[in-house]
């Protein structure tokens, strides 16, 4: 049983959103680094980089794989994790507690392509 | 194999040496006390020079032979024992191919020699050329590229520079089927076109229904690997040439699989119009390890003006000449001419071969691995029955032994375990097709006898599975060392001696 | 039925497995191949030899080469290779093995692979090496990747006019397919010129630039301003190095840069008619995932003991397919094992010295030869083993008058000058029978 989080806005590729005014905190959700097992290192876009929906703007590394990281919202990217360049791990010990990057939104009505936790839940057949 | 735990750089000690050089004919001794203008204190000004340490090792002659020694000792070879990995082609290293090809006269030539002081070495080639295309059906070969991928690399060059000579700008597409080896995107990319992907159909051959909607006037060509890394034949292979050739594409051979066809079926004759060989599996030149090996590129004769360079031709009177550059080949793909000692092993190989033998080793390859297949398919998962080629894989364990809060055994597992018994492990987790592949290949150079007690640990391992999952789980448990954390390798990435 | 050596299989072994198999020949096992696929012809190869014959057939090829005193380089060079190296590398257990997937029964490949990255950083001052690549020249393409990957959106990378022409032209062929743009940084007085490399970086769009430590002159190259200038731009500086004379030459680490290749022929590698030889890479921990092909590294096992394995691997082409930044996969392991025995071998102490040796029997020709009065100096700038001259005499003319007399030197660069190296391996009364040709001209 993977966990959701009531109230943030998750994307079909396993990113969560959590809404702070304009700026979107993404991150994976406890789906995805179950399915990725122990993460090596986490690829993240720098600051003032643009990022666009359904585009990919990192991506997450295990031993044996690598998964893309799609961006659920388009914008400016204000700020990345630092602290996952020395510990992926935070990833699979607290996949909502550790976001990856925040985004200065440029289309807010972006997010209501995104589905709700039940949505994600029935997504992910749980 | 035993467990030894130096690195050489633990070995050294100030002081200590274990070179051998000449005296100094122009040192200052000799030169009445004046230092000579080579004296490195005087041909190089400070700001040129290095100035932090070199932390070599200072270790003797004797320290190094033990101690590479001692290091082979923990590594397994075709010449330590049976080699099944899928795809590789880990065929026998027959030792008179080491031989010649260190004969030093062939060994000293320096790449750059004028034409008539190397016509034997350039004749390796042109002979080399002659054999190839009569094995493959091809018209002409490249020796540039240094191995398989490179040589996809180059026939991909030569594929995009065949289209843009004709005008024809828009074909900036290959198609790869799902089954491919990585090295297919890949090296498209690398190549500049972006990838389509065609689907297997259940049979686990490229689909043709799926094919016809891909085609049309952006497609480059199909790369293809026939038999697939199923080991499986693609039948309908006349059909895909046709279609291909009727977009206009060019079909690519990729030849890591070409082992079964020795001797029977040659690319060429399928339509295929690019290809390129690994001599390294296909003409039993030692892999060493991850290379040297060799990736010569064979076309059809329309392309052959595409060719890269340099390239060996024959001149009327029978010398051999150094072909260089022109508009319409494709480029230079490597820093000579290629990889001399490995052909010169292939060469030496297919010499010993002859026509007689080639048309043995194909069939010989392939009998073992249905063999093998028939064996064990009560023990392990057999996915696609049918008949294979030199190659064939399997989805895991029948019963992995998973029972209460004990987990089964995987092909990870079984891999591990073969180990314990002085066998090298298959090919695991590739193709990505099924979730738990074992892919096995024998190649011809195996015994029967050999076949047969690998057969028998498959299915003692597979008895053991059922009963007790978790000593596969633990295994090897005879190696030198038994499984290492990868995650912290990733995690904490020491890469070189200082970083410990 | 053969009675071929390399092929097992008896008539009792080949009916007991068509019977296991269920069908009835060798010839059944190809049932699916379509009849029009399989070959009918006969294959045009000559008729198999026996060992012996091998070996005199291979003894003829021999004797139509002309074994030559080699006063050339050009990006092969004639080092000495102790004997002690081909006989280690030559083991079974290191050169009959695969890629070191299976860690366990692997530790002798992956074990000497990361004592060569850590040598190859050493030599070239850089924080991480690669596994090898095929050759110097691919390196340097694949160097040029590194540089569009490690700077998003550019598209240009600078070449100087003074790498190797072998070095230029693998280089073009991989970015023209590519769609990589190329420039030129000129040269001036037989160096990089710093002028023009500031103004090709003041166009704009340079995602970085290649430059050679040691030229095709010869000449070793002063860097000075090199790295800001470039890392002012957001660029990378790739050098392209002679590993052997890094030893006694500033790095590329020290001048600050961010990639190094190379060929490491010059480290213990027969000339063996241009291959195998060994690339090697080596880059700043910045830019590790960026860099290409295998990289090894160390850990420990269940029990707790050191030991080696393939690391970093989702960069790579078996992973990330189209996505990775490089189709390597195999590279030139075995001849990165040449590399690291040798400089076991040689340590600091013999590197220094065959540098040494190579700079003072090149001096000494080039200062002979210029006094023959049929040369004139064209450059006075600093280098080891390789340099150029002027020729008064026919170029055509004085390589035929060296060949005839065993000679292998005056390489014609495409200004008209000729190059000459020499190494250790040269002698002094080699020398002197070389300049005593000259003279006679």
């Amino acid at each position: 049983m993977s966990k959701i989080i009531e109230g943030l806005k998750y994307s079909e590729t396993h990113e969560w959103v959590k809404v702070e005014g304009n700026v979107a905190i993404v991150g994976v959700s406890d789906f995805a680094q179950k399915e990725m097992g122990d993460i090596t290192y986490v690829d993240m876009p720098d600051v003032d980089d643009e990022v666009s929906k359904d585009e990919e703007f990192g991506a997450l590394e295990s031993v044996k794989a690598s998964s893309d990281l799609v961006s659920p919202v388009s914008g400016v990217v204000v700020e990345k994790n630092e602290a996952l360049e020395d510990a992926p791990e935070l990833i699979n010990q607290d996949p909502y507690g550790n976001w990856i990057i925040k985004v200065e939104m440029s289309d807010a009505s972006e997010l209501d392509a995104l589905l709700d936790a039940a949505g994600y839940a029935k997504l992910i057949g749980e | 194999m035993k467990y030894y735990d130096k690195l050489i750089f633990e070995l050294s000690k100030k002081g200590r040496t274990g070179f051998s050089l000449p005296e100094n004919e122009f040192c200052a001794s000799r030169n009445g006390g004046v230092k000579p203008a080579g004296c490195l204190c005087k041909a190089l000004p400070d700001n040129l020079r290095r100035s932090s340490d070199l932390r070599l090792p200072e270790v003797g002659e004797v320290d190094v032979v033990r101690h590479y020694t001692n290091l082979s000792q923990m590594n397994f070879g075709v010449d330590t024992g049976f080699y099944p990995l899928g795809s590789c082609t880990m065929k026998y290293n027959p030792k008179i191919n080491e031989e010649v090809a260190s004969m030093p006269g062939l060994a000293a030539l320096h790449p750059l020699q004028p034409e008539s002081t190397v016509q034997g070495a350039l004749e390796v080639y042109y002979n080399m050329e002659k054999a190839l295309a009569a094995i493959t059906g091809m018209s002409g070969f490249t020796f540039n590229p240094c191995a398989g991928a490179h040589g996809e690399l180059t026939g991909l060059m030569i594929m995009r520079k065949y289209h843009l000579l004709r005008g024809d700008l828009k074909r900036n597409k290959v198609i790869v089927p799902d089954s491919a080896h990585g090295t297919n995107p890949a090296s498209a990319a690398v190549c500049g076109l972006d990838v389509v992907v065609v689907k297997s159909n259940a049979d686990g051959l490229v689909d043709v229904a799926d094919l016809k909607p891909l085609l049309g006037d952006d497609i480059a060509g199909i790369m293809m690997t026939n038999p697939n890394t199923l080991g499986l034949f693609e039948r309908e292979i006349g059909e895909i040439a046709k279609l291909v050739h009727e977009c206009g594409g060019l079909l690519y051979y990729d030849g890591a699989n070409m082992n079964p066809l020795l001797g029977v079926v040659r690319p060429g004759d399928m339509g295929f119009d690019i290809m390129h060989l690994n001599l390294h599996k296909t003409f039993s030149t030692p892999h060493g390890g991850g290379g040297p090996g060799a990736g010569p590129v064979g076309v059809a004769a329309r392309l052959e003006h595409c060719l890269p360079c340099p390239r060996v031709i024959r001149e009327e009177d029978g010398t051999f000449t150094v072909l260089h550059g022109s508009e319409e080949s494709a480029g230079y793909v490597s820093g000579f001419m290629g990889n001399f000692g490995i052909i010169l092993r292939a060469y030496a190989y297919i010499l010993s071969l002859g026509h007689q033998n080639l048309l043995l080793a194909g069939k010989y390859a392939t009998i073992s691995a249905n063999y093998i297949k028939e064996s064990l398919k009560d023990c392990y998962k057999l996915p696609i029955p049918s008949i294979c080629k030199h190659e064939f894989v399997f989805d895991g364990l029948i019963n992995d032994g998973a029972h209460d809060d004990v987990p089964g055994a995987t092909t990870l597992d079984v891999a591990k375990r073969l180990l314990d018994f002085g066998f090298h492990a298959p090919t695991i987790y590739f193709p990505l097709l099924f979730h738990q592949t074992i892919m096995i290949e024998p190649t011809e150079t195996e015994s029967k006898e050999t076949i047969d007690s690998f057969i028998e640990v498959m299915r003692k391992i597979a008895a053991e599975a059922a009963e007790d999952p978790m000593l596969l789980k633990a295994a090897p448990h005879n190696a030198p060392i038994s499984r290492p954390d990868e995650t912290r390798a990733a995690r904490q990435p020491i890469l070189k001696y200082w970083d410990a | 039925m053969s009675t071929f050596s390399y092929f097992p299989h008896t008539e009792d072994d080949i009916k007991e497995m068509l019977q296991r198999i269920g069908v009835s020949s060798l010839d059944d096992l190809y049932s699916d191949v379509p009849a029009e696929f399989i070959f009918k012809g006969q294959y045009d190869l000559p008729d198999a030899m026996s060992e012996q014959q091998i070996r005199e057939h291979f003894a003829a090829l021999d004797r139509r080469n002309t074994k030559l005193k080699i006063f050339a380089g050009a990006g092969a060079y004639d080092h000495y290779t102790p004997s002690v190296v081909p006989y280690l590398a030559a083991r079974s257990e290191f050169s009959t093995a695969y890629t070191p997937y299976q860690a366990e029964i692997s530790q002798g490949t992956l074990r000497y692979i990361f004592e060569y990255q850590s040598m190859i950083c050493e030599l070239t001052g850089m924080e991480i090496s690669n596994a090898s690549m095929y050759d110097g020249p691919t390196a340097a393409a694949e160097a040029m990747f590194m540089a569009m990957a490690c700077t998003k959106k550019k598209t240009r990378v600078l070449l100087s006019d003074t790498l190797l022409p072998n070095v230029r032209r693998v280089v073009e062929t991989y970015a023209g397919f590519h769609g990589v743009q190329l420039g030129s940084i000129a040269q001036k007085d037989g160096q990089t010129s710093l002028e023009s490399l500031k103004a090709e970086l003041a166009a704009g769009d340079v995602a970085g630039i290649i430059v050679p430590a040691v030229n095709r002159f010869g000449i070793v190259e002063d860097f000075t301003g090199f790295a800001e200038a470039v890392h002012e731009a957001k660029a990378i500086v790739v050098e392209y190095c002679d590993p052997s004379a890094l030893a006694v030459i500033r790095t590329p680490g020290e001048w600050g840069f961010d990639v190094a290749v190379g060929d490491g022929q010059s480290l213990g590698l027969p000339l063996n008619f241009g291959g195998p030889y060994v690339g090697f890479m080596a880059c700043s921990k910045e830019h590790v995932r960026k860099l290409p092909g295998r990289i090894v590294g160390q850990t420990e096992d269940a029990a707790g003991r050191r030991c080696f394995v393939l690391t970093l691997q989702a960069r790579e082409q078996h992973i990330r397919r189209e996505k990775a930044t490089s189709n390597i996969c195999s590279n030139e392991s075995l001849m990165a094992l040449y590399v690291t025995i040798y400089l076991s071998l040689m340590g600091p102490e013999g590197m220094r010295k065959v540098n040494s040796l190579s700079s003072c029997g090149a001096h000494y020709l080039h200062d002979e030869l210029l006094a023959t009065g049929k040369f004139e100096e064209v450059f006075d700038k600093p280098y080891i083993k390789e340099f150029v001259l002027r020729p008064l005499v026919p170029v055509e003319k004085l390589q035929q008058a060296l060949l005839d007399a065993g000679y292998f030197g005056a390489l014609a660069t495409e200004e008209g000058y000729v190059s000459f190296c020499v190494t250790e391996k040269r002698t002094k009364a080699e020398i002197d029978g070389l300049v005593a040709v000259v003279k006679g001209l």
